[in-house]
């Protein structure tokens, strides 16, 4: 086909608490989240993200690719790409990445990004709700060496190589231009992200990590000891099926990666959270300002003073 | 994440009641799946699929369709001057989710792309789209015209049709009024001709036709013009084209979503599906038994949104110091409501359960090689029972749910007072959505004559005694049971008194008997649900206390024999207003 130029993207997500419903026990005494005390839910800006991708392999073709770090458990997300029609889950691992703050995750994430290898896009959320940041995307594309482009409303075309993007800059927009490969953050009004497709989530709904199928594993090694009976495979042949049926998500560690242990986990983090505290702003009366230079003059001195400017 | 199937407490309490995995059984047992690779291990394994799609219908509904109803309802669609329509662009939206979650070959076979779901889990799915938006449903809805095609179509328009339809990429329409054919559709008059190739045109004017701006087309028509009646009749399949334009796009009471089309054929291409003559009496009959289910499911969601309304207004609008659900009156309102929901959605689960029933043991008679003689027979004998009970609950689920549909939107607007009357409130579209339900896929009153047929030739005698079967042990269960036998017994002595009094009564008495027959149905699906859940038994007993001084009251009008509505017609009617 004539000008038909596919994409391979990456798309970042993330499975974080749910910060609606934060209780106490949200933060462990070492400062970090308390995963165990909340639901988890798949970070909505990535799946604005996710939406971004899948709507360029609509128009171009390609193949996407959805990453994510965390326990086993953050297999729901990866599965949750696949059901809404991502090509290709990888999750990183690894105990020793427990406690990553934003520096050594985007580490970690950008020797995947590597390790994934040719890719013309990565896609991540602007921001994560458990930690508010928005560092992670912007390090990794420092880390990678690309070109970042922030607060993504809408890819206008890509050609020859080149992505013009429009940017949501506060109160209006800009049009920029950016070689390949690039990444992208994006803001969460730039799209609707689709449903799952049925058949797809049929079809994934049993995808696992190769720790969740060890996991299950040993239970059904557990039951199999009440009823003797019960004849099981060995798990390599278990492994072996899921990977050729196409249902064995890809699990990497981090040596896997390549990477360098003590820029990973609570090593790699500067970080360091000494508590985490819910603030309701309230009101306290007003003050009305002249429409006048002399009115201006005065808010901006104490807006200087009080420190909310400059 | 609002999702109207993990929200709603009935529909979750029925997905786990009835015997899905029975239903996954017949509905997987020898279905044609091609080289599908999303197909059920199990019976169970479907039974999680069907929660799954659900689950997704769900989130489509309430996080998707359901804040563009408002906007959909005030804009609706337009007309274009080439005589095309284009739908809202928020409609454009919903059709194109729907279609990116697969949802649009819900019970066609997967060969075509589809998820062979069965007509519960599909009628499950329309109620729950039409609680986010009435409108919705009419395209949602429109699947029955694929599942016509792939139930009475060749394999060549089968393949080509069908898996377009899987994809979302078409809608279809089932074309069948005329000016002058509503109700009587054996007076369709649009004329269907071939040329000297044996190719079939269509000529004439199609009325009321909704998404007759859609791409695909089943239109019935008159091939044998010599044949006045039904038998006249053929069904055909035709693309959207120039040959076929939009006329007028009707201004409505309600569910603006929906494009009502005038269509003008003018010598359009088509193709004859199956045979000729059997438009209407067997291909459409189907058609419309299924879209009569579709209908009352419509009406279950438009019901279901309008109460979920009301219960709230209910408990946060306060007046004389309290909320006004305090208020005997408005309590009584509001838990009349829901009952009235849960007593409909009870039927017309049951009445999908046998459809599906009737359809798998069609499809699996039709499999059957014709050495097997005793199988042949053992189904064919199945048949005739289901087609019987399906015969008599389709009508009176579509007539008693969207009545039902009908008396909960407008107490809903009763419950929100003088703010339900205002458009700021959702409650008048759900009166204006609601009101259509009684009048389209026929009246309740043709629903009333299908279903009267019923109650007076022994299916209702059989189906009750069936449900009579179950023992309850519960105390208050058997009491009410008791009661329903009963009323069976003074519902057949109504019947009997009826037998002897002519067509014109029986037409006439058919609300009274019908409605009587209803109660004694839904009492025992209730005590059915209330023998696993303490509510529902408490649920089982008001529906039951408060509809029994009504049954006895429509029996005994039936036994009155009052005949003055045709007796003293002119009498009682006064002359026709002369200006009007």
């Amino acid at each position: 086909m004539v000008g038909f130029v596919p994409y391979r993207s990456i798309v970042c997500v993330k499975q974080v608490p749910d910060t609606a419903n934060v209780t106490a026990e949200a933060m462990k005494e070492d400062g970090t989240v308390n995963r165990a005390a909340l639901p988890t839910v798949f970070n909505p800006e990535d799946l604005h993200a996710l939406e971004a991708a899948l709507e360029l392999r609509d128009a171009h073709g390609g193949m996407v690719t959805a990453l994510s770090m965390g326990p086993p458990k953050a297999a729901d997300v990866l599965r949750e790409c696949l059901y809404r029609g991502a090509d290709r889950g990888i999750l990183i691992t690894d105990r020793r990445a427990a406690a990553s703050d934003t520096l050594a995750t985007s580490y970690i994430l950008s020797q995947a990004i590597r390790k994934i290898g040719d890719y013309d896009f990565v896609f991540c959320g602007r921001q994560a709700i458990d930690g508010d940041t928005a560092q992670v995307g912007p390090q990794c594309a420092e880390k990678l060496g690309i070109t970042q482009v922030t607060y993504l409303e809408r890819i206008v075309d890509v050609s020859d190589g080149v992505v013009r993007i429009r940017r949501n800059i506060g109160l209006g927009w800009e049009l920029v231009e950016a070689s390949l490969p690039v990444l992208v953050t994006v803001l969460e009004t730039a799209n609707r992200p689709r449903p799952r497709a049925a058949k797809r989530m049929i079809r994934f709904k049993r995808a696992r990590v190769r720790s969740e199928l060890a996991g299950e594993f040993r239970k059904q090694m557990a039951e199999a000891k009440a009823e003797p009976e019960m004849p099981g495979a060995p798990f390599g042949q278990i492994a072996e099926w899921f990977d050729e049926s196409g249902l064995l998500i890809d699990q990497w560690s981090l040596e896997e990666i390549g990477a360098d242990l003590a820029r990973c986990g609570l090593p790699g983090s500067p970080t360091k959270v000494h508590r985490i505290q819910a603030i309701v702003l309230t009101k306290e009366g007003y003050t009305q300002v002249a429409a006048s230079n002399e009115g201006i003059r005065r808010l901006v001195h104490e807006l200087v003073v009080d420190r909310t400017l400059g | 994440m609002p999702n109207f199937f993990l929200d709603n407490s009935d529909i979750q309490f029925l997905f786990d009641h009835v015997d899905l995995e029975e239903l996954a059984r017949i509905q997987e047992a020898g279905a044609e799946n091609g080289d599908a690779d999303y197909v059920p291990l199990d019976e169970a394994d479907a039974v999680d699929d069907y929660r799954g799609i659900l689950g997704i219908v769900g989130q489509v509904a309430a996080e998707t369709i359901a804040p563009s109803a408002e906007r959909v309802d005030a804009e609706g669609n337009t007309l274009n001057e080439d005589g095309t329509v284009t739908l809202h662009p928020l409609v454009r939206e919903n059709l194109k989710q729907l279609a990116q979650a697969d949802l649009t070959g819900f019970t066609l076979p997967r060969n075509y792309g589809g998820l062979n779901c069965p007509n519960l889990i599909y009628t499950m799915a329309t109620e729950i789209i039409s609680r986010a938006d009435g409108s919705m449903m009419n395209l949602f809805g429109l699947q029955g015209i694929a599942e016509t095609i792939n139930a009475f179509a060749g394999k060549e328009i089968k393949d080509e049709v069908l898996p377009r339809f899987a994809r979302g990429e078409v809608t279809g329409a089932m074309v069948l009024t005329e000016p002058d054919a509503g109700s009587d559709l054996q007076a369709v008059r649009l004329r269907a001709y071939q040329d000297g190739g044996g190719n079939w045109f269509l000529s004439g004017v199609k009325r009321f036709i909704t998404n007759g701006c859609g791409d695909i087309l089943l239109t019935m028509a008159r091939s044998e013009p010599e044949i006045a009646d039904g038998r006249g009749l053929s069904l055909f399949i035709s693309e959207r084209s120039e040959k076929v334009k939009v006329r007028h796009l009707e201004d409505k009471l309600g569910i603006h979503g929906s494009p009502t089309c005038e269509l003008v054929y003018q010598d359009t291409p088509a193709r004859l599906i199956g045979r000729r003559k059997l438009g209407l009496t067997t291909y459409v009959l189907s058609l419309m038994n299924g879209a009569r289910v579709s209908i009352a499911a419509q009406s279950l969601g438009i019901a279901e949104s309008a109460y979920r309304l009301a219960r709230t207004y209910a408990h946060t609008r306060q007046q004389f110091g309290g909320p006004i659900e305090r208020l005997p009156a408005v309590a009584e309102m509001v838990t009349d409501m829901q009952i009235a929901i849960e007593a409909a959605r009870a039927l017309t689960y049951e009445t999908s359960r046998v459809c599906d029933r009737q359809n798998n043991n069609l499809r699996m008679l039709q499999a059957i090689p014709e050495a097997d003689g005793d199988e042949k027979m053992r189904r064919t004998k199945l048949r005739i029972q289901h087609k019987r009970l399906a015969g008599m609950l389709t009508p009176m689920s579509k007539y008693y749910t969207s009545e039902m549909c009908v008396r909960v939107a407008g107490t809903a607007v009763q419950v929100l007072g003088g703010s339900g009357y205002m458009k700021d409130y959702a409650a008048q579209r759900h009166l204006r959505d609601a009101r259509i339900t009684t009048i389209y896929e026929g009246t309740s009153q043709l629903q009333i004559v299908a279903a009267v047929r019923g109650v007076t030739s022994g299916v209702f005698k059989t189906y009750c005694e069936q449900l009579e079967e179950n023992q309850h042990n519960d105390p208050l269960l058997a009491e009410l049971k008791e009661k329903l036998v009963a009323c069976k017994e003074q519902v057949l002595e109504a019947v009997a008194f009826l037998k002897g009094k002519g067509t014109a009564y029986l037409d006439l008495s058919g609300r009274q008997i019908v409605d009587a027959a209803i109660v004694v149905i839904v009492g025992h699906l209730l005590l059915g649900q209330g023998a696993t859940n303490d509510r529902k038994k408490r649920v089982a007993r008001r529906l039951i206390e408060s509809q029994l001084p009504v049954l006895h009251m429509n029996c005994q009008h039936v036994l009155s024999g009052d005949t003055s509505p045709l007796d003293e017609y002119d009498l009682l009617a006064e002359p026709v207003p002369a200006n009007e």
